[in-house]
Parts: structure tokens; C-alpha cells; sequence
């Protein structure tokens, strides 16, 4: 079945993409427009009902948003080509789903930000002398050979898989005032010192990448490349943290966003891995946490937004305008004031005050309140961001999340791992 | 005479049997086909092999988990008996007027007007560290350090189970109780038996349709269960279900399928058994 559809999907995907380059519509009609609506799907992050409300004033047709978590989107976008028209994936996700031909590749030369989108999705270097870290970076996957290729590019070929939206760097989350003393390395998910009170995210791709970064900060393993491990570095990984799980170490895991904050706002834990909005959660709870840098560095996961290959004509044209809009600052502005970053920083600064612009992005101490997009207080004057500046977070990322060539078989050792 | 009849007859089955063929032979079917499948990470493929249960059958994973289910099951079983017997025995011969026993009957009804997921996260606040049963065990001065094995363990699991599903254990028990012919009670008593013995000589074997089909619904609620488990162990537990919906998110569909043809021969093989016991048909 799968087989069959594969080839059909190839073949039509080829065709949407060659009509789309050579009939260049030059604009869509106001009027007809107004009728289209997109269909996107994605994890919570970004699927944002600000976005599509905001869409519909500045664009005028609909967004329509349907947030997922990781496994579902991965699940969606390889086995329901049909239900959607722009994905919002993350890089490993694309990395699993492109092949199945269900997205098509976007033409660089319309995407007018295209020379400002961070260096960290188009050559891999986030300045001149990054080091490009471990894992699925998403310059690997960010190109393919051509309009149909199923073939990732090794170079920036023009013709991208995912248009980069937003990405972030993760670390540990703990709670300052429960643990009352430094807390430099990864290494420390797993001290005894916090026995039934630590806690780990089951989501095995992100979750495996975690349990690197403290086997590696212990010093217990040394990994060839984090983001592809082998199957002998797979087992030593789990045989470590079946043996922590088995003494008691973790309180719980947790798969959902909202787990998370429930877990930290409440004491049940107090050192786990979190995402970034979990840890705004927390605060605007007036409970104290912080988005702990370590001195392993930071593991760091971007997405973006693919086109589904079945879109064509007035609704592809619509999807090229409605990812222009996403660079152009204002989504990137919104996500900032969340603590993410946008693909094309400088853009968002207009969208961002002064004061915004210096927490979040630079680094520096806050010179009034700051405040969420959805209005809650953060952080007060004289505060600094945990981690510091763009350069300095983004500049730290020993790994990215991944999909591995062993996928398969750590699968099943995860499964085995929550099972033991 | 009898052909027509048999043909109307059949005709007045077929809804019926055109509704299961549709909704229950065809998805199992499918489940068995799609068992023998391959599968990469992202799509499945027809196959026809026996990886999916080979590996199956040669993970020790897998026992670990059968074992975790059948230990969930029937402690929980042995809880929900317990609680449902006494409950349905109060209601059938404890309470005199037929207006009270609805009334109380429909009371133990009320917590399931809510969803199930909400009657079991609400255990989460209650039983956590920090939460109101620990906070009043302090207070009290029973405990100095709070219980951490109040959540997320098998206790707070099996807790859950019992809570769920105990009305599933009362509702046929109190069933049966009430075509109990009270003068075999009367006739008991005559004849000198204590409360005990006509409990146990008389009560429980006719009670025993009940007891039988409470166990049924219970046993394969708990045995199919996954979310139960996520929620009340902090995904620290598995049962089958789990195993299933891990591969499921995992895009493992055919490996799932496996798992899930194996846990529903399973469940066949213990619901025969348990009507080995009873005939459940000949004594309703």
C-alpha cells in the first residue's frame, strides 16, 4: 500500500512542483484569497491561535492550526498527507518524514528573507567560527537536490525541505529553591543527592539525546557522534539509566508540556529536562526556576514549516506569502517575548522594545518589567536571562535532536527502559 | 413451515450481525493481517513474517509486562470483589425499602457522571508529596517525612483501578442479589444457620452469575488499560496496553498489532476460563 503510494505521491509531487516554477503568479487576487484557508499542523510551540488571527488581518485568508505533540506530528505528517497543507516539524521529524514524499521542497529564490535567515540552517555555522554540533543539525536536512529529490543536499542547493521558524536551546530546569546550591552539569540529573526527585521527558528521540548529555557529563561514556550512536553506546546509555530508574532516582516522566510544569510547580521533582515555555509556566505560577546553563552546553532542536505535496496554484502561492509574513518580524517578535528565537532575528527587533530586544535576544539586564505575550510578568528590571545572549546560548549547542540510524532498535530499548 | 422461518429468523439477526461484521470481525482481521507486516520508521509494508512476534516472544520485556498486567488485574480484581460485594450485600439486605435502595444505588452512581480521566488526575494533587493526604498526615503527626510512595507506584495505580472500576463489580452483584428468593434466607435461618454460613452456603454461590460477570468487565477494563497506568505511575509503570500505545506513537504499527493480538488471545483465554466456573447462561 505504502509502496504504491510512494511513487504516486513522487509523481504528483514533481508535477505541483514544476507547474509551481514555471507558471510564476505573480500575485493572488484580493478577492480570491479571502476563500482560501491553509491547513496547519504542529507541536504546541508555534501553533499559536495569535498567529492565525493576526494571518487573517494582515494576509486575509485563514489559518487553520491543529497542535500535536512530537509523536503525533511525526505520525500525521508520514501517514496523512492529505490532512494538511503546511507542516510544522521539527528537523529530526523531517529527516523521517521526508522520504515518504509527502512534502515538496520550496523554491529559496521566493523567499525574500531567504539571505537573513541564520546562518545555523544554511551553511551550519551560527557565526564564521561555530563548530557544528552533534546530532541532526539542521542544515543536513535543510536542503535537497531539487524540485521531487528525496535526497538531502550536502550545500545549500535553493531548493529547502523546511522554512526555519523558531529553535531553542534546552537544558536542565531546577528548582533554585529546593536544591539551594550550584548546579553546573548535566551530570547532576542523575546525583543521588536527588533520588525520587529528578525526572526525564519520555519522548524517546529527545529523551535519548538527554540521557547522552549526562552519561557524557559523568564521564561514563564516550560518544562517537551523540546524534547517531551505536548500538553498543545505546545499551551502555540505557543500562545506566535503567539502573538510576530501578534505585529509585525518578519520580515520574513526562510526555506532555503541561506534565512538566505540573511536575516542577508542585515539588514532586526538582531537576528534569524542560522546555523553555514550561519554565515561564512555572515562574508565572510565582514559583521559583531556572532554565539551568551547563557548562556541557546545551541540547538544541529547531523547526520549521514544510509544504504538504499536494498543494498547487492559489493555495501554494498563498503558503510562499504566508511564510514571507512568518519571517518578517512580527511571529518572530512573538516567539522571541516566549523565549524561543525566530529565523531571522533582525526582523523582530522592530517588533520588539528596546528593553525586549536586550533580555531576550542580547542578554542584558532588563531595564523595565518584562512581560509574556500573553501578558504575564517574567522578569523585572536588573534580571538577566538564564544563559545569557543569542550568541552565547545558541553558540553552546553540543547537540541537536536526532534520529539516528539505530532508531529502530533505541526504540525498542526505550521501550524496555520505561517497561524495566 | 420451516424454511421461511429460519430465513426471517436470520433476517432479524442480520442488523446485528452486519453491525459486529463491520465494526468488530473486520478490525480484528485487519489487526491479525496487519500483525504479520513489516514496518520502516516511517510507513508500513504487507508482508507476511513472524519478526513481530518473534521479537515479541523473545523479549523478556514482554513477560515482565504480561506479568505487571495479570499483578494489576487481579489485585485489583480481589479489591473491587471485596468492595462490590459488601456494597451490593448492604444495599440487596441491609436497606428495607425498595425507594432507599434506588436512591443509595443511584449515590454510588454519581462520581461516574464525570469523565474517568478527571476522576483519576484529580488523585494526583491528593496523593503528591506536597499534597492534601501526606499535608494532613503531617499535621496529624502520623508521619514526619511525606509518603513518597503515595504517587506514581503501584499503589496509586491499583488505587486508581479500584476507584474506576469497583461500580462495574457492583452493579451485576447487587443484580443477582435482588432475584435472591428471600425465604432460602428465611430457610437457612430456620434451620439454625449462623449469619456466616448462610452468607457463604447460600448467598455467595447464588450470587455467583454476578460476582462472575463483575469479573469480567473488570478483568478486561484492567487488563486493556493504558492510560491509567501512564498517569497514575508517571509512566514509571507498563502493562501491555502501554507497550502498544508506545509502539503506536512510534509508528510501529505492525509490531503494535502484534502485541495487541497476543494481549486479546490473552483476554480470551481468562474469560474462558472464568466460564468454566460458572455458567454464566443457565443461572441468570
Amino acid at each position: 500500500m505504502s509502496k504504491m503510494r510512494y511513487s504516486r505521491r513522487t509523481l504528483l509531487k514533481t508535477g505541483a512542483a514544476a507547474a509551481a516554477s514555471t507558471l510564476a503568479a505573480p500575485m493572488v487576487w484580493a478577492q480570491e484569497i479571502k476563500d482560501i484557508t491553509l491547513r496547519q499542523f504542529g507541536t504546541g510551540v508555534s501553533n499559536l491561535n495569535d498567529v492565525a488571527t493576526k494571518v487573517k488581518e494582515d494576509l486575509g485568508f485563514n489559518l487553520e492550526m491543529t497542535a500535536l505533540d512530537s509523536d503525533s506530528v511525526t505520525q500525521r505528517a508520514a501517514t496523512q498527507p492529505d490532512s494538511f497543507d503546511i507542516a510544522d516539524i521539527e528537523y529530526w521529524i523531517c529527516k523521517k518524514v521526508w522520504p515518504t514524499g509527502n512534502l515538496q521542497a520550496m523554491d529559496a529564490s521566493k523567499i525574500a528573507n531567504y539571505d537573513n535567515i541564520a546562518g545555523t540552517f544554511r551553511s551550519g555555522k551560527l557565526t564564521p567560527e561555530s563548530v557544528i554540533a552533534q546530532g541532526t543539525a539542521p542544515h543536513t536536512v535543510g536542503f535537497v537536490e531539487g524540485p521531487g529529490s528525496t535526497k538531502f543536499a550536502t550545500d545549500e542547493s535553493g531548493w529547502m525541505t523546511l522554512i526555519p521558524t523558531i529553535y531553542n536551546a534546552d537544558t536542565l530546569g531546577i528548582r533554585p529553591d529546593l536544591i539551594n546550591r550550584p548546579i553546573d552539569s548535566w551530570a547532576e540529573l542523575l546525583n543521588p543527592e536527588f533520588k525520587g526527585k529528578a525526572s526525564i521527558l519520555d519522548i524517546s528521540s529527545i529523551g535519548i539525546m538527554d540521557m547522552a548529555m549526562v552519561c557524557e557529563a559523568m564521564g561514563e561514556i564516550q560518544y562517537g557522534d551523540k546524534g547517531n550512536m551505536t548500538k553498543d553506546e545505546i545499551d551502555k546509555t540505557f543500562a545506566i539509566f535503567t539502573a538510576a530508574k530501578q534505585n529509585g532516582q525518578f519520580r515520574a516522566f513526562w510526555k506532555s508540556f503541561d506534565e512538566s510544569v505540573n511536575l516542577m510547580a508542585s515539588g514532586e521533582v526538582v531537576i528534569q529536562s524542560m522546555w523553555s515555555p514550561a519554565i515561564t509556566a512555572v515562574k508565572s505560577r510565582g514559583v521559583p526556576c531556572v532554565y539551568q546553563p551547563l557548562k556541557e552546553g546545551y541540547r538544541s532542536w529547531g523547526g520549521g514549516l514544510g509544504l504538504s505535496a499536494s498543494l498547487s496554484g492559489m493555495e501554494l502561492e498563498a503558503a510562499y506569502e504566508y511564510i514571507n509574513w512568518y519571517l518578517s518580524g512580527w511571529v518572530g517578535g512573538y516567539l522571541m517575548r516566549q523565549g524561543y528565537y525566530s529565523a531571522v532575528p533582525e526582523t523582530s527587533k522592530e517588533f520588539m522594545t528596546e528593553n525586549e530586544w536586550g533580555y531576550w535576544y542580547e542578554g542584558k539586564a532588563a531595564t523595565g518589567v518584562i512581560t509574556s505575550p500573553t501578558g504575564d510578568q517574567l522578569a523585572v528590571a536588573g534580571d538577566v536571562r538564564d544563559g545569557g545572549s543569542f550568541t552565547d546560548r545558541m553558540g553552546a549547542v553540543a547537540c541537536w535532536n536526532s534520529v539516528m540510524d539505530e532508531n529502530q532498535y533505541m526504540v525498542r530499548k526505550w521501550n524496555e527502559f520505561i517497561a524495566a | 413451515m420451516r424454511k421461511p422461518r429460519d430465513f426471517i429468523a436470520y433476517l432479524q439477526a442480520a442488523p446485528l450481525m452486519a453491525v459486529l461484521l463491520a465494526f468488530l470481525i473486520a478490525p480484528i482481521f485487519m489487526i491479525v493481517v496487519v500483525s504479520f507486516w513489516g514496518a520502516t520508521e516511517f510507513s508500513i509494508y504487507p508482508a507476511f513474517q513472524f519478526d513481530n512476534y518473534a521479537f515479541l516472544f523473545g523479549s523478556p520485556v514482554t513477560y515482565k509486562v504480561f506479568f505487571a498486567t495479570f499483578k494489576y488485574a487481579i489485585i485489583t480484581w480481589a479489591f473491587t470483589l471485596a468492595i462490590g460485594f459488601t456494597v451490593a450485600y448492604f444495599l440487596a439486605f441491609h436497606v428495607r425499602t425498595q425507594a432507599m435502595q434506588t436512591a443509595l444505588f443511584l449515590l454510588c452512581t454519581i462520581p461516574f457522571l464525570t469523565s474517568n480521566i478527571i476522576r483519576m488526575i484529580s488523585w494526583i494533587p491528593f496523593l503528591g508529596r506536597n499534597g492534601i493526604a501526606n499535608q494532613a498526615l503531617i499535621s496529624w503527626g502520623v508521619i514526619d517525612e511525606p509518603l513518597e510512595w503515595l504517587l506514581y507506584s503501584d499503589f496509586s495505580v491499583i488505587l486508581a483501578f479500584v476507584h474506576l472500576y469497583t461500580l462495574f463489580m457492583v452493579v451485576p452483584i447487587f443484580n443477582t442479589m435482588m432475584r435472591i428468593d428471600k425465604s432460602f434466607i428465611e430457610a437457612a435461618y430456620d434451620n439454625g444457620a449462623t449469619g456466616l454460613q448462610t452468607l457463604w452456603h447460600v448467598i455467595v454461590p447464588l450470587t455467583k452469575p454476578g460476582i462472575m460477570i463483575g469479573t469480567i468487565f473488570v478483568v478486561t477494563l484492567v487488563m486493556g488499560d493504558f492510560i491509567t497506568v501512564r498517569f497514575m505511575s508517571g509512566s514509571q509503570k507498563a502493562n501491555v496496553g502501554r507497550l502498544i500505545s508506545n509502539d503506536i506513537s512510534l509508528l510501529q504499527y505492525p509490531s503494535a498489532a502484534a502485541t495487541a493480538v497476543v494481549l486479546l488471545c490473552t483476554v480470551l483465554i481468562v474469560i474462558g476460563l472464568l466460564l468454566r466456573f460458572v455458567n454464566i447462561r443457565k443461572e441468570l
